[in-house]
């Protein structure tokens, strides 16, 4: 190995590093939830008390849908947290004579904009499958 | 002799249509088992016809003769109107109604479809349903979903008038059928999920102007209540009865929906009603009685101020709301006593409750599905549900997970009517056999936002694969006689005739007739949707008809769209947690059937 070209490797390292950190970071925001025989952190237990408050009466319990509102594991196999983010806060309407499908708007409610991100990875694990339908048990702090 | 006659008869007219709550017109019309002019049947609420060319000997042949789809794939509750030669139906949102002409089934004579803003769907708790509307002095009054109240003409379609009864974007929507009631038109309000105060409010049916309303919660002069006059189980309420049971200004969103169905009694001029939940699901949030929610109402149907009220779970722990229809039955007997005036209700918890009407004395209290254990039962002193400590949510506390609670929150019975046969005195119930886990949590109210606070996994008790039954009730005994298992909740409302059968319709969507002696099935047909609707019976050309929509959804499209939570723990067998999705898909199809020629 010449000098030169260890120096180029070393000189490459910081970057590598940076890009698995960023990777790693990556994976934590699309599947930010801890799930351990069953048991769930705290903030993916909160996220599923919020889903029960805010979203459920819509999307089902367990996020398994309805005959009017869709199936949020499914969803979730295809939207990203961004995207999950962008409609819970927004809202979005799809009305059309065979259908009328309507997602209000919930930026300005605070049981929901606070804890959006327990409620992303409490359907994320549920979507994932690595979480089962009821009430999750809690990890120990 | 003859012109005194005249003379008497023309005078009892004449008072008739100067009165101020007499209606004539309606009050014949809902005696004509021909016709079916009001949701319910008659003002008594009793599902029932006199026709009987459709009998337990030939409702085998029983066919399906035309069909029309409404075009919307949403939850059909409600059921059939027909007026003369017109047959009325309706649709969830967008609330559309057809005339439809039965000279030439199925053809359209007029349509009527609301500008409604989409955004209301969004606040509709469970599905955008629609219970149908009212009929009245050649008028048919709808109730949106955005609470708009509007009167067509039955003939043209062609809008009278509209006023508006809500505000959607503080979670206000409707979903039930208006009742005609002498000279007005009375209707409540959705929204028990988003922490509304409910109400009941008295159009003019002439010109939509506003007569009265009462709310379910607030001060007494809100509430319509004369604090020595009005009366709970027989004594004066007092001042402020609603406002001393809540704590500070939380009857503010106290929620009392009045989504329910409303009866009347033309001779004691009496409207009776129930009310929902309180504010939020979460029992530590909003300590006290929280009156007048899960209450029983009987108001003047002139001036709205309450006779007589009866709040049959103080406190509520579990969402039962007491909205379910009331039915007026006339010498019912009960025990060694013989009552004039009667009502019978059967409470979203799980007790079928019988009251004397003209007083609101309670007479009989008992659970109507054995599997019932929120309370043990209810003392008849004080009127209150003796609660059961293990399943008392509240007990529990916040963020306590409290288990195996029966009924579920969608009750032992929901809004879907049951039917009262005068022929043999009893009642034929649709019902649920869904138990609970309730875990309820602080929240925070943001007007027009979904104000719950509590999680709930939903599942069959504990030994049962069926999530339903179609029961037979004596009201004066507080008795099941029978009772027929359904894989699913029952949710469509009952019929019962002279034919001495009743029908109902299932999840699934078969349309049933059983023999009301024993339950016996006599006939099964699978129309293309779930049943959530009603069941109405009429005549054309002298021959008896059987109508009902199709479209499955409502709060049994929640949940039990995705099957019930309980698949992996093998508590049952067959077919229970199968996801009703298994079953049937959406839909929105009106079936008319009759016997054969």
């Amino acid at each position: 190995m010449t000098k030169p070209l260890a120096f180029a490797c070393l000189a490459l390292l910081p970057a590598l590093a940076w890009s698995a950190a960023r990777a790693a970071q990556d994976a934590e925001y699309e599947r930010p939830y801890r799930v351990e025989n069953g048991k769930v952190d705290q903030a993916t237990f909160n996220g599923y008390r919020r889903y029960g408050n805010s979203c459920l009466q819509c999307h089902g319990p367990d996020g398994s849908g309805s005959s009017y509102a869709p199936n949020l594991t499914d969803s979730l196999k295809h939207m990203t947290h961004e995207q999950f983010n962008y409609v819970v806060i927004n809202g979005r309407q799809n009305v059309t004579a065979s259908q009328q499908n309507v997602m209000p708007s919930f930026g300005h409610v605070e049981d929901v904009v606070m804890y959006l991100d327990d409620i992303y990875a409490y359907l994320k694990a549920r979507s994932d499958g690595v979480l089962g339908r009821g009430r999750p048990e809690r990890l120990p702090r | 002799m003859e012109m005194l006659r005249r003379a008497a008869l023309a005078l009892v007219l004449a008072t008739a249509a100067g009165g101020a709550s007499a209606n004539p017109d309606l009050l014949r019309l809902q005696r004509d088992p021909n016709q079916w002019v009001m949701a319910n049947g008659n003002y008594s609420s009793w599902r029932y016809s006199e026709l009987n060319q459709i009998t337990r000997e030939n409702v085998a042949t029983l066919r399906p003769v035309w069909q029309f789809s409404t075009g919307v794939l949403r939850g059909h509750e409600g059921g059939p109107l027909v007026i003369g030669e017109v047959m009325y139906i309706h649709t969830p949102f967008p609330n559309k109604v057809f005339a439809l002409d039965l000279n030439n089934p199925g053809r359209v004579i007029w349509r009527y479809e609301p500008t409604q803003d989409p955004s209301v769907i969004g606040v509709m708790c469970c599905d955008t349903v629609n219970r149908g509307p009212a009929y009245g002095d050649g008028k048919i009054i709808l109730s949106q979903a955005d609470t708009t109240l509007v009167a067509l003409d039955a003939k043209t379609g062609k809008e009278l008038w509209k006023v508006k009864n809500g505000d959607p974007a503080k979670g206000e929507t409707s979903t039930m059928s208006p009742l005609v009631v002498g000279d007005k038109v009375l209707v409540g309000i959705s929204g028990g999920e988003y922490g509304i105060r409910g109400h009941v409010t008295a159009y003019s049916l002439a010109d939509g102007k506003l007569v009265w309303r009462a709310h379910s919660v607030g001060p007494d002069n809100e509430i319509l209540f004369d604090p020595q006059k009005t009366t709970h189980l027989g004594q004066p309420v007092g001042a402020n009865s609603s406002l001393k049971t809540w704590e500070g200004d939380q009857w503010k969103i106290g929620g009392g929906a009045t989504w329910g169905w409303l009866s009347y009694d033309p001779d004691l001029n009496l409207v009776y009603y129930g009310s929902g939940n309180p504010g939020t699901w979460n029992p530590s949030q909003r300590p006290g009685d929280n009156k007048w929610s899960m209450t029983i109402f009987a108001r003047d149907a002139s001036t709205g101020m309450a006779r007589w009220v009866y709040q049959m779970t103080p406190h509520d722990e579990w969402d039962y709301d007491g909205v379910n229809e009331m039915i007026l039955v006339d010498n019912l007997q009960v025990g060694n006593q013989r009552i004039a005036k009667a009502l019978v209700h059967f409470d979203r918890n799980g007790f079928g409750y019988t009251l004397n009407r003209e007083n609101g004395q309670l007479l009989v209290a008992q659970k109507f599905d054995p599997a019932v254990n929120w309370a043990t039962h209810v003392d008849m002193e004080t009127g209150r549900p003796q609660v059961v400590k293990e399943f008392s949510t509240r007990a529990g506390g916040e963020d306590k997970n409290t288990q195996n609670i029966c009924p579920a929150a969608l009750g032992t019975k929901d809004q879907q009517p049951a039917a009262y046969s005068p022929r043999t005195g009893m009642f034929y119930v649709p019902t649920n056999h869904v138990c609970m886990d309730y875990e309820p949590f602080r929240v925070s109210y943001t007007a027009g936002q979904p104000f719950i606070g509590a999680t709930l996994s939903m599942y069959p008790p504990k030994g049962s694969d069926n999530l339903g039954n179609f029961i037979a009730w004596d009201a004066g005994q507080g008795k099941i006689l029978w009772s027929k298992p359904e894989r699913f909740s029952v949710w469509s409302g009952a019929l019962a005739t002279a034919g001495d059968i009743a029908f109902y319709g299932t999840l699934e969507g078969h349309l049933k007739a059983v023999d009301v002696r024993d339950g016996k099935e006599l006939f099964s047909y699978r129309t293309p949707s779930g049943i959530i609707g009603n069941i109405n019976t009429f005549t054309h050309r002298g021959k008896q008809y059987v109508a009902v929509m199709s479209g499955v959804g409502g709060w049994a499209g929640i949940g039990m769209a995705a099957g019930l939570t309980g698949e992996s723990e093998g508590l049952g067998a067959v077919g229970a947690y199968k996801s009703l999705a298994d079953y049937t898909q959406l839909g929105g199809v009106l079936t008319v059937f009759a016997v054969p020629n």
